[in-house]
């Protein structure tokens, strides 16, 4: 290859990943700039304001969304964890027709479209007699959680020696004492990973909370649905641009912080 | 022994959230009101305004799909020949959108598209006449494709990384020329990734109804609608559990090439 | 095999960075708001649940309500009355009170979903114009469920600029919405029972009509105007018609007030027009009701209460400007306002319209039916 087209061809690509990029923020970066635009208009600018943002931080539906958005990512990724992990030490020392029984059956919320899985809570409810509401909206995400904390924990645990294990049993440990000196250090960065998992598949879901909750709980992806639904108001921008903000600042963060990982 | 009583908060868990609320499903849509069976919730898929939205969502998911694959292989090809590492600064450039919310990124897609919107008002600066784009079915495929886009990247990207460039050197020390290793090398490696990045994109859009909601103005009507609409607008569960059953199959299937083609799990894995 | 599978990747990294200790901070943070949650919930224990339309109360009067009674308000919203509907009869989610529109209360009613109201805890009631009771006794025959909240019709909204840039003629009945120039600039109401009625009235039918003939040539009129409305939307017409998004909108007369205002306040180049349409329309009356299994029946009585007192309902008028029945309110407006056409229509000059009636499941289902074919086509 000439040098001439080795360097057409790059220009080709970076003109290519430029579009791409275009395409994925254009959107971003529009809202950001009309969450400063003193107008409601979004084709003339009025002016830069931080107004928006004051809306925001004085809204109590919003505050009270985001409250319920954390708190129920936060307990649905802990007990989903906790169910999980116990899960899969039971799964793992299955037999292999019913391990393969469990482990089906476990895919399902996971593979099933997120429509279906929401109306077939909210029916399973109605009909346990539960009234929508928190609760409703804490099971159901704990229920599509835990296939997430299975995945993330069974390879691990798939990779500890089963002997470690039992030379701690014969050397006089309990079985709860030695699994937590000996097997859950090995699997504890897939119980981290399963656990971050479904921390934000909680907080990114929509379509289920939609059908699972009740009267006057919001989280943030309801409220925006209803918000939008009846105007997009400039306080929704206020809100996109700090959220962005905060994915942006915890994926930097991420990713200048040397992993200690690679030093083991 | 012990350890198999580890499985029972689990299991409880899985019949009471699982499998029960699945068996509800099936109750509703092979029963009518008085609770008596019937198949018609299922066979009302075959009148014709569901007939209708379940060919418009096959139509607009397939092209979204396909859109999204066009798009998203070149990406990944560039990526990976560029040697950028895969927990690099780069490459969460190309998924950060995916982490905003998913609400909050097809709203700012109805801000961009509509009459009034910014799209328009740059067009108006620079004297072109304005579009017509929002509720449009042009404006759902945007809202899918911009949505699932890095739903089909990444598991390309991820099976690309895995080739090794021995592999691809050797084709060309063999005389192959690019188009030759791109269809013969390339491609056939890379099948595990394209067809979990298809049912990464095809199910969501397949099923969706927010988008064509936000973006359609309820002119269009898709099958995760009339669903949405049945349970929501209160006028026949037992019907939306009978249309949800058949939705289940689309997705049963698609899961099922995805089984024969990923059997190792290469496309999912990070 | 949702995004969530490859996302582990990520997971892992971050995880790994937990390993590292930077994790600490953030849970500790995580864990003060749930304390603080714990405490909100626990110093209330008087609860009202409301249901409510969108953008239909001064949230002030919400904050005075709890002010005065010590009693917490949960305040939601619904789109419509279909939406509505199932919710309550559902009974997974218990609320308090509600405010659905005549023809639904009579549903309810019917289908004995709704708590008799003990007047004896709502003394204000008699600030509501006896005509009000009167024109509920339509669907509610003894005065024993509800209570008159706001009243209304429907007509066009239009914008005179933009009419006049596509050298259209203001529109003055329904008919008006088929006209092809209009192409793209219309925008109707997404509920089944607004929409059929626009089709029906424009054909000179009850729109309570449940003759078969009728209801397939208003489906087919819908049909055949599909192409030409720009979105079908509830709440969103107020914004989109200030936005300058459309020609002409389907909508509840009441917003007015806030319209003319809000097109005042952005200093926009044209103004917006209200007209009831000719072949006579929909005339509206919700009331707030009680649904057969509150919890706080008693708290309920009181909302309704506190909603009819004059200063109340004055102040509840002044912000969402839907005409109020009650008289004790009126007699406190200014005279100017009180004589506003559009604000207040002369009840006399309503030529052919109707308030609209439950028509029973069965065609109840047809017009589901029929209005699925419109959407789906």
């Amino acid at each position: 290859m000439s040098r001439l087209q080795r360097f057409l061809k790059r220009t080709w690509q970076d003109f290519y990943l430029v579009l791409i990029l275009i395409f994925l923020y254009a959107p971003i970066a529009t809202m950001i700039v009309l969450s400063f635009n003193s107008s409601k208009s979004r084709t003339q600018w009025g002016g830069f304001t931080l107004r928006w943002y004051m809306d925001m931080f004085s809204s109590r539906n919003i505050i009270a969304a985001l409250h319920n958005t954390l708190l129920i990512a936060l307990l649905s990724a802990l007990i989903a964890t906790v169910i999980g992990v116990t899960a899969c030490i039971a799964i793992n020392s299955m037999k292999s027709v019913p391990r393969a029984f469990v482990m089906g059956i476990t895919n399902i919320p996971m593979l099933n479209a997120d429509i279906v899985t929401g109306i077939s809570l909210m029916l399973a409810f109605i009909a346990f007699g539960i009234s929508l509401g928190f609760q409703t909206i804490l099971i159901s995400h704990i229920t599509f959680n835990i296939p997430y904390v299975i995945l993330s924990v069974m390879p691990k645990l798939k990779q500890t020696s089963r002997s470690t294990y039992e030379a701690a049993m014969d050397l006089g440990a309990g079985p709860v004492y030695a699994f937590f000196k000996v097997v859950f250090p090995d699997i504890l960065p897939g119980v981290l990973s399963g656990f971050l998992l479904a921390f934000t598949m909680s907080l990114d879901d929509f379509i289920i909370t939609h059908f699972t909750k009740g009267a006057g709980i919001n989280t943030l992806s309801t409220l925006i649905y209803s918000e939008v639904r009846r105007g997009i108001r400039p306080s929704m921008y206020a809100l996109s641009t700090v959220i962005f903000l905060a994915v942006l600042v915890l994926l930097i963060v991420t990713n200048f912080v040397p992993r200690r990982k690679e030093e083991k | 022994m012990s350890k198999k009583l580890l499985a029972g908060p689990y299991l409880v868990w899985m019949v009471g959230f699982i499998i029960i609320p699945l068996a509800l499903i099936v109750y509703y849509g092979l029963t009518d009101r008085n609770g008596i069976f019937t198949i018609a919730n299922v066979a009302s898929v075959a009148e014709p305004e569901h007939v209708k939205a379940l060919w418009l969502s096959l139509l607009l998911s397939l092209v979204s799909t396909v859109v999204c694959l066009i798009l998203a292989y070149p990406l990944a090809m560039i990526l990976r020949n560029r040697g950028i590492g895969r927990g690099s600064f780069i490459v969460f450039i190309f998924i950060l959108p995916m982490w905003m919310n998913f609400l909050l990124r097809t709203m700012a897609w109805q801000t961009l598209l509509e009459k009034n919107g910014v799209i328009n008002g740059i067009l108006s600066l620079l004297h072109l006449p304005n579009q017509n784009l929002i509720n449009t079915a042009g404006a759902i495929i945007l809202g899918m494709v911009y949505n699932f886009l890095p739903f089909m990247v990444l598991p390309i990207y991820n099976v690309l990384c895995k080739i090794d460039d021995d592999t691809i050197n050797a084709a060309r020390d063999l005389g192959a020329n690019p188009v030759q290793t791109l269809l013969r090398i390339w491609f056939p490696l890379s099948v595990p990734g394209v067809i979990s990045g298809i049912t990464m994109v095809f199910v969501p859009a397949l099923t969706t109804f927010v988008i064509s909601n936000l973006l359609g103005g309820s002119k269009i009507l898709l099958i995760g609608n009339v669903i949405e609409q049945e349970f929501t607008r209160g006028s026949n569960w037992h019907l939306g559990s009978g249309l949800s059953l058949v939705l289940m199959i689309f997705i049963l299937i698609s899961m099922a090439v995805i089984a024969k083609y990923d059997k190792n799990g290469e496309g999912s894995a990070f | 095999m949702k995004k969530g599978v490859f996302m582990s990747g990520l997971a892992a990294a971050m995880a790994a960075i937990l390993l590292a200790g930077c994790g600490s901070g953030a849970a500790n943070g995580t864990e003060s708001t749930v304390d603080s949650n714990r405490k909100d919930s626990a110093e209330s224990s008087d609860e009202l649940y409301v249901y409510n339309w969108g953008e239909y109360i001064d949230e002030s009067v919400i904050t005075q309500f709890e002010e005065e009674t010590g009693i917490r308000v949960i305040y939601d919203l619904f789109e419509t009355n279909e939406e509505m509907y199932p919710i309550i009869e559902a009974g997974a989610v218990t609320y308090d009170v509600v405010c659905p529109s005549d023809y639904m209360i009579q549903k309810m009613v019917e289908n004995d979903m709704l708590a008799e109201v003990n007047f004896d805890n709502v003394p204000n009631i008699d600030q509501i114009d006896p005509a009000y009771m009167e024109m509920s006794t339509a669907f509610d025959p003894e005065n024993k469920y509800s209570v008159p909240y706001c009243w209304g019709t429907v007509g066009i909204l239009y914008n005179t600029k933009r009419l006049e840039e596509l050298g259209v003629a203001p529109p003055t009945k329904w008919a008006d919405l088929w006209d092809e120039r209009l192409s793209g600039e219309i925008l109707m109401q997404d509920s089944v029972r607004d929409a059929f009625m626009v089709a029906l009235k424009k054909d000179g039918f009850s729109m309570n009509t449940s003759a078969t003939n009728e209801l397939e040539q208003a489906k087919q009129a819908l049909i055949d105007q599909k192409p030409l409305v720009q979105a079908y939307v509830i709440d969103q017409v107020r914004d989109k018609m200030i936005g300058g998004e459309a020609a002409v909108g389907v909508i509840y007369s009441g917003e007015m007030l806030y319209i003319q205002e809000e097109v005042a306040n952005l200093g926009l180049d044209y103004t917006l027009e209200y007209v009831l349409p000719t072949e006579g329309t929909n005339l509206w009356l919700d009331c707030w009701v009680i649904p057969k299994n509150a919890k706080n029946k008693e708290n309920a009585e009181k909302w309704m209460d506190f909603l009819c007192r004059p200063e109340i309902a004055k102040a509840n008028f002044e912000y969402i400007t839907y005409p109020t029945p009650n008289k004790g309110a009126f007699d406190l407006l200014d005279e100017e306002l009180q004589n506003n056409k559009s604000v207040f229509p002369d009840t006399g000059s309503l030529v052919n319209c109707e308030v609209f009636r439950y028509l029973g499941d069965d065609v109840d289902r047809v017009y589901n039916d029929f209005w699925k074919e419109v959407k789906s086509n």
